[in-house]
């Protein structure tokens, strides 16, 4: 195959694919040392390379795998340990119905591959693009593929040798809170939206001292998007009524 | 345990990880929802963020208590000032990461 093929490739690479894998570098960034972590623990619970590289293709959900395998290295059953990654990625559920009303019309199979892809991450980095119609299933799709790919490898090259990299090397350990901090910037567009997040981070932080278990991730989304909703309509309702 | 069981473990784990991520974007797109729900649903991710960000920002994680000045409270001043001046994912990352660096090696 001759050189000269190879810029010709890159540069007839659709735009909205490099659009959707530049959107994910910041995440496939937090995504590092998280995986890392992740594969050094897998590790040394027993599990292969391999292993933990097919945990991360058939799950691909940070947290729940965390605790899969703490349970599987406390000999828990398949049955304990599917309720519970249940419960840890409930949330999804709220993110998925969110996302559902924001994307273009697409069809079941694209609606299915998209649907692998929902992390917290990639929720809260599309969800606000495709509210605002600069984005597209192309761009997103990428962007959740490319994602993966980072979340899968990482995990796989911390089962093989994480161990070597030191704890909290330039700060990664925050770069997923970071993120979180800007994408929530992206959503404070409204004062409902101001006074939403602060309610859920406030019932959300009793709740996590109170409550043991995930739980209070969505219990206090769900409080705090009904309450938020509560407010929006009967502000909207006095505001037709005074004109 | 034997990789048979622990193929079983993950199919199982992908099943329940997949489906209540497919079921409301097959169930509810392309579809005209009640207003209600979609101020309801316009307030979610917003709820989220706040659920998943602020506790990580002011408790300590392995006992479950509150502490409002540690490096993870910190950090977010200036990532949060750089979010909102810039609305740059890769900045807000940088400033944080650098702020919390700094800060670990101070506390």
């Amino acid at each position: 195959m001759a050189n000269g093929s190879v810029p010709d490739l890159a540069s007839s690479m659709p735009h909205d694919f490099r659009r959707g894998v530049g959107a994910a570098l910041p995440v496939c960034i937090g995504y590092l040392p998280i995986g890392l972590a992740f594969g050094v623990l897998a590790q040394k619970a027993g599990l292969s390379v391999i292993e933990i590289g097919l945990m991360s293709v058939f799950v691909f959900a940070g947290s729940s795998q965390f605790i899969a395998v703490s349970m599987i290295a406390q000999h828990a059953g398949i049955l304990a340990i599917m309720m519970t990654t249940f419960i840890v990625n409930l949330r999804h559920l709220l993110m998925s119905s969110s996302l559902a009303v924001v994307i273009p019309p697409s069809g079941k199979r694209v609606l299915s591959l998209f649907a692998y892809g929902i992390t917290d991450e990639s929720f809260a980095i599309n969800h606000p693009l495709f509210k605002t119609g600069g984005w597209n299933m192309t761009s997103a799709l990428s962007m959740n593929y490319a994602a993966n790919m980072a979340w899968i490898l990482s995990t796989m090259a911390g089962g093989y040798g994480g161990q070597y990299i030191p704890e909290n090397a330039f700060g990664l350990n925050y770069a997923m809170t970071a993120m979180f901090i800007c994408l929530l910037v992206y959503q404070l567009r409204e004062r409902i939206h101001v006074v939403t997040a602060i309610l859920s981070g406030f019932v959300a932080v009793i709740l996590y001292l109170v409550v043991p278990g995930n739980g209070y991730i969505v219990l206090a989304a769900l409080a705090a998007a009904t309450v938020g909703t509560v407010i929006k309509r009967s502000g909207r309702r006095t505001s037709t009524r005074k004109s | 345990m034997p990789f048979d069981d622990y193929m079983m473990v993950i199919l199982g784990m992908g099943a329940v990880t997949y489906i209540p991520r497919w079921i409301p974007l097959v169930a509810l797109s392309n579809r005209n929802l009640p207003e209600w729900l979609m101020d309801w649903l316009g307030l979610i991710p917003a709820a989220i963020l706040g659920s998943l960000l602020i506790p990580a920002l002011i408790t300590i994680d392995n006992h479950r208590s509150l502490n409002l000045i540690q490096p993870e409270s910190l950090a977010a001043i200036p990532a949060f000032a750089v979010a909102l001046k810039t609305r740059s994912l890769g900045l807000t990352a940088l400033v944080g990461m650098m702020a919390f660096w700094l800060l670990e090696k101070w506390f």
